[in-house]
């Protein structure tokens, strides 16, 4: 029972929620780059919260069933077809054995989310089937999708078509605002420098992936070009003696010694990561009340919105 | 020692013990990492000790920042730091020859001493593990003699073979796995530093000591090592 990979993509991942409390090992936590995304795919496909899915970037997978489910592809804007056939994103389709899944090149964004029913069935590594290929560890044998790969899933002849419905569709556009939690070493950035930080504009550089998004603007001064190396949290924006700030995601190093000036609240990393070379970043500051209050809320939005069904 | 605790992110305190790397900080982080454990036992999502520092990971949809923050501060003002109770002390082969350390002689130059000289230099002191990071199983040790300090190479090297025992500045570590890095190459180990099918996956943990050994190319081989 399995999906064999026909076309492997530009990069395709196999992610769980991300691996946690192996930091003391050096190994980072991996998982979707859009956590907003990845919790609609399970959610349409009625799979628990986590399920192990496929995080495609950019675009370019090709698949084919060997097995009876349902599918879901949410995220950026990539044309899926079944059988050549255009499917609608964030909805449930059916797909039968011998269907060929396509996933074409995407339009806005660049992180879609490719779920089956009940989830693909991958053993966990430190707990956790998110992929790293840094480290390699997790997904298949720690690498991205491979043509030839055999991905377990269990065949599933019940399911709901759940969707969501366009108006509440996420749209991913070329700019964006990320809130910002000052922080860390940010006593070290003065007053014109953080002027500079919050005020400039910055654009997405060639340097951005998994680990971290790399920004080009305005130079940013600290007055310390080094610290002694020091634990790494989600969203840390690192300041490099370059004075060009990198956004550190999911896949990031788990020490480092380079100053940071705040650290992006996670909601805004995730569009972050839709993000491609060029699109344009702005930072604006908030407290941690105010973050909080932003984290609760999109759980409560997450949990409220109407999923509905497709009448057949 | 002032002891200070920061919000840096959503979801993360650092706890910061002390302002530099040497092994009384060292001892005091370790203790804070197990005591912040025990003090938040499931509320805490990871910690990551190192040097003079503790990030504190928790959820913010679970539990709330400011108990986190005393809870985290009781069990700090609690603290007895009993030093260095749990370490373990680690014995790791090195080969330390040309053919295993492209940087070997030129440090060695470098430093105005013959090869042998920098191989007792090496492996005279116990060094502590202050950090692990970077990669799985990268373990930073600290403190080498001043005379074989040296920096990073200007350019990194693209491929650095797995077991590659290192240094840059007053650190030395062993490369667990083949990576990109910009560390000198003197030697390499044959003894695994992250074995993700092993129990434990690593032979070192933070706070432990460890010693180097030279040994030779056939002792090296025996030992499962590889040369490429």
């Amino acid at each position: 029972m399995n999906m064999a990979v026909v076309q492997a993509g530009m990069l395709s991942l196999l992610q769980d929620s991300g691996r946690r409390g192996q930091h003391r090992l050096g190994l980072t936590t991996g998982g979707p780059l859009d956590g907003e995304a990845f919790h609609y795919c399970n959610a349409l496909l009625q799979n628990p919260a986590g399920s192990t899915a496929i995080e495609v970037s950019v675009g370019g997978l090709q698949l084919s069933a060997q097995v009876d489910t349902y599918i879901c592809l949410t995220g950026a804007a990539m044309p899926l077809a079944i059988n050549g056939e255009e499917k609608a994103l964030w909805e449930v389709h059916p797909v039968r054995a011998g269907d060929t899944l396509q996933i074409g090149f995407a339009r806005s964004g660049c992180r879609a989310y490719l779920g089956v029913a009940d989830g693909f069935q991958i053993t966990p590594s430190f707990g956790s089937t998110a992929t790293v290929v840094r480290e390699h560890i997790g997904g298949l044998c720690g690498d991205r999708l491979q043509i030839g790969d055999q991905l377990p899933c269990p065949a599933v002849t019940t399911r709901k078509r759940l969707y969501l419905p366009v108006q509440e569709q996420p749209r991913y556009q070329n700019t964006l605002t990320v809130r910002v939690i000052p922080g860390y070493q940010q006593r070290h950035f003065n007053r014109i420098e953080q002027r500079r930080f919050f005020g400039g504009r910055f654009r997405v550089s060639e340097r951005c992936d998994r680990m971290g998004y790399r920004l080009e603007g305005p130079v940013v001064g600290c007055d310390m070009a080094g610290i002694l190396s020091e634990g790494i949290c989600f969203g840390a924006i690192q300041v490099p003696p370059d004075g060009q700030p990198i956004v550190l995601l999911n896949d990031r190093q788990t020490i480092g010694g380079y100053p940071k000036i705040g650290a992006a609240l996670s909601l805004d990393a995730a569009r972050l990561s839709q993000l491609t070379t060029g699109a344009s970043v702005y930072f604006a500051p908030i407290t941690v009340r105010t973050a909080h209050r932003a984290l609760d809320l999109a759980q409560r939005f997450w949990r409220q919105r109407p999923l509905r069904e497709r009448q057949p | 020692m002032t002891v200070k605790l920061h919000t840096v992110g959503e979801d993360a305190l650092m706890l910061y013990l002390g302002a530099s790397a040497d092994e009384q900080t060292l001892a005091r982080v370790q203790a804070a990492a197990a005591a912040i454990e025990h003090a938040l036992g499931s509320e805490l999502i990871d910690l990551v000790p190192s040097y003079a520092s503790v990030p504190i990971l928790y959820d913010p949809l679970r539990s709330e920042r400011l108990q986190i923050s005393r809870r985290v501060r009781a069990a700090v003002d609690a603290l007895q730091v009993q030093h260095a109770a749990t370490a373990r002390s680690v014995v790791l082969p090195v080969y330390y020859a040309a053919e295993s350390g492209a940087d070997l002689e030129s440090l060695a130059t470098r430093a105005g001493l013959s090869s042998d000289e920098l191989i007792a230099l090496h492996t005279a002191p116990a060094y502590r593990v202050y950090a692990i990071g970077f990669a799985p199983g990268f373990a930073y040790l600290g403190e080498v003699d001043e005379r074989i300090a040296a920096p990073r190479l200007a350019t990194p090297r693209a491929a650095v073979p797995r077991g590659s025992v290192a240094i840059a500045d007053r650190q030395t570590a062993v490369y667990p796995a083949e990576s990109p890095g910009g560390w000198n190459l003197i030697g390499r180990c044959p003894i695994p530093m992250f074995d993700p099918a092993a129990q434990p996956c690593m032979p070192v943990a933070v706070g432990d000591s460890v010693r180097f050994e030279a040994i030779d190319r056939e002792r090296y081989l025996a030992l499962g090592g590889e040369l490429s």
